[in-house]
């Protein structure tokens, strides 16, 4: 038999096979223009950022109006408060029009002369406060003279609710993404395997480059949204005259950011090598519910345990918590400057391993139709 | 020339493929039969890689196949299947792509096949709002799109309304007539027929004969004539060595035995017929695929 060259028809160009590195990629440029092109997306990504904005802002302005106390002076006492920061002073015509004030509710408080209301003549300052029906702390506070205080040993509790709000804050977005991206990868991997087109894909590329594409495609998308999160709080705490606290946040957002990386690998990782077991969108929830749980309980351990510095310091090394724990911690200074690297070390050893084994788990489940392959099954090939 | 040598699979304990061995020949359109579960899917997975052998080799005019000559092969799964909300033609292109053609090459060889498979308005759809018909016609787009070098059909013909079975054909007959080896495997045997140079008949994970369509037929058919005269045929059973199949007033249809003298014998009964008048009919009649098939695996 001869072989006939294949000159006889006008041909294209002979295509050169892919490298793994071009066919990932074009996998991944699939996935994300998908992603991109589905309104579902693009409009709870657009929901999310404008309710972190909005959140920001509302505590910007909050925190802001709780920090300024109303008082009423009289011209004896105008000069008390000029000096003083954190007032909204407004002047009364008299000691009984200040009183007024301080009864509908205006003003916080009154400063007069003293003796004015008070019968007691003992007073030691020039001047009384009057208020309605409790002491107005803050303003004693903001008038009396402290003596300076110096600790020994100084303990950083940090501020309880702030760290609070911060841990749920980290808790909430890789959740979130975790979910939303992992979810995605897992119907993803599923949609290919019960249409079909799966058999199609590895007769011209391998089933790991396929996986790493969907993996590289939908961890850019996360990594993109959590850029955005990131740039946009920055933003909300400048424009709300924050910047001090995102000093403090700073660091911790970038670690967090670092960590998500190499965390949201893992899990995209092992929600495709879950989802390949099965052949069907509806058996995909029971079949990646482990996963699911991975990224929820150290959702929730953030929620409980986050002032629990025994719980946060062993979340800030279980790799599928330490996207949240370890940034917590550096917030509030609990941790070491090697600590997040250790951390990140098994993170990112954990990831690589995870995602060998998870690729195994894909490549000798895709072809399996119908019923549910088992674990052992797919990771014997 | 594409060379399946000795390659054997099991799945678990159950082997479905034994020592399989057979060759599909440059510019051949060969033809894969066989009963559901005999091997033909796996097979073609295992000469796609998408699946490995337990043993024995797959190669591409003497040289062992590498996935960067699987790339220019054109696949057609038994299991159909696109991205349902894919457009058709970024879908195609797509895959042409992961062939690895560049990406001004994969859109225009997917609107040369578009347009050719009737499917150039539909390219903007997404291929779940088409038809199944035309969902089929998407899904050879998709094998052909990288213009292979060679191919491998699992069941092409299923599912096709009859004018997609005719465009498929001439597509096939197309590239075999380029030089490429074509290898198709259908249980509508009659296509075959019509279609293939060469077959290979494969039953219970084994082959059981392969060979040019003609070759096939001799070999494994006792040779059959029939002969319509304007007179009783009744005396053609009387000749020594002529077995009489059907006879039905003055028809006859009769097998003699194989080779020259079963040749002879032939002629005999026809020039014995002209002598006792004229002959309306007489010819060699070929064994159906399906009677070779029967004979073959049983």
């Amino acid at each position: 038999m001869t072989t006939a060259p294949h000159t006889t028809a006008p041909r294209t160009p002979r295509p050169r096979p892919l490298g793994p590195a071009q066919a990932t990629w074009l996998v991944a440029r699939r996935e994300m223009s998908m992603r991109l092109r589905s309104k579902a997306f693009l409009i709870s990504t657009g929901i999310l950022m404008l309710a972190i904005l909005a959140s920001i802002i509302v505590g910007g302005i909050l925190g802001a109006t709780a920090s300024t106390t109303k008082v009423a002076t009289v011209a004896g006492t105008a000069s008390v408060t000029a000096e003083v920061p954190g007032l909204e002073v407004t002047e009364a015509a008299s000691a009984d029009a200040a009183e007024e004030l301080v009864r509908s509710g205006e003003v916080d408080a009154a400063i007069l002369p003293a003796g004015t209301s008070s019968t007691s003549t003992t007073g030691a300052l020039p001047y009384e406060i009057v208020a309605l029906d409790s002491t107005p702390t803050t303003l004693v506070q903001l008038l009396s003279t402290s003596p300076e205080v110096v600790l020994l040993e100084p303990t950083d509790d940090g501020d309880g609710f702030l760290s609070y709000i911060i841990g749920i804050a980290f808790g909430v977005v890789f959740f979130m993404s975790a979910v939303t991206f992992g979810a995605t990868i897992a119907q993803s991997v599923v949609e290919e395997k019960q249409t079909r087109v799966v058999e199609i894909l590895l007769s011209t590329i391998s089933a790991r480059e396929l996986m790493a594409g969907k993996v590289v495609g939908n961890s850019i998308l996360a990594f993109g949204q959590i850029a955005l999160i990131a740039l946009i709080s920055a933003l909300g705490l400048t424009i709300t005259g924050q910047s001090a606290l995102l000093g403090m946040l700073g660091p911790a957002i970038l670690w967090f950011v670092v960590f998500f990386v190499f965390g949201f690998v893992l899990i995209a990782a092992l929600f495709a090598a879950t989802a390949a077991l099965v052949s069907r969108q509806e058996d995909v929830g029971s079949v990646t519910s482990p996963v699911m749980m991975l990224v929820m309980i150290p959702y929730f351990l953030v929620i409980f345990f986050n002032s629990n510095e025994a719980v946060m310091g062993v979340m800030s090394y279980v790799p599928f918590s330490a996207p949240i724990g370890m940034p917590l911690r550096l917030f509030l200074g609990d941790a070491s400057w090697w600590e997040p690297l250790l951390s990140l070390v098994i993170l990112l050893a954990t990831t690589v391993v995870v995602v060998l084994i998870g690729s195994r788990i894909y490549s000798n489940s895709l072809l399996r139709t119908g019923s549910r392959v088992k674990l052992l099954d797919a990771l014997k090939g | 020339m594409l060379e399946v040598s000795g390659v054997s699979r099991s799945f678990g304990s159950r082997q479905v493929l034994h020592d399989v061995s057979f060759t599909v020949g440059d510019g051949r359109m060969t033809g894969f039969v066989g009963g559901n579960g005999a091997g033909k899917t796996t097979t073609m997975r295992i000469i796609l890689g998408v699946l490995a052998s337990d043993s024995g080799t797959v190669t591409l005019d003497g040289t062992r196949l590498t996935s960067a000559d699987r790339a220019l092969f054109g696949y057609m799964p038994e299991e159909r299947g696109l991205y349902p909300k894919m457009k058709v033609a970024e879908q195609i292109a797509y895959l042409g792509r992961l062939h690895g053609m560049s990406s001004a090459a994969a859109a225009a060889s997917t609107d040369r096949l578009l347009d050719r498979l009737g499917l150039a308005e539909r390219a903007g759809a997404p291929v779940e709002s088409l038809s199944l018909g035309n969902q089929q016609r998407a899904q050879i787009a998709a094998a052909l799109v990288h213009d292979p070098e060679v191919l491998v059909l699992d069941e092409p013909f299923s599912g096709l309304d009859p004018m997609a079975v005719e465009t498929v054909q001439s597509v096939l007959a197309e590239h075999a007539a380029g030089g490429a080896p074509v290898l198709f495997s259908s249980h509508q045997l009659d296509i075959v027929e019509r279609l293939c140079d060469d077959l290979v008949v494969i039953a219970d994970g084994s082959i059981r004969a392969t060979g040019s369509r003609e070759a096939l037929r001799d070999e494994h058919s006792t040779p059959r004539y029939e002969i319509e005269m304007s007179a009783d045929a009744g005396w053609v059973r009387t000749l020594e060595g002529v077995q009489v199949i059907e006879l039905d007033g003055d028809y006859a249809l009769f097998e003699v035995p194989r080779g020259d003298a079963g040749s002879a014998l032939a002629q005999t009964v026809l020039s014995r017929a002209l002598a006792t008048g004229p002959v309306v009919r007489f010819g060699r009649v070929h064994p159906t695929l399906s009677q070779i098939f029967k004979e073959v695996v049983q």
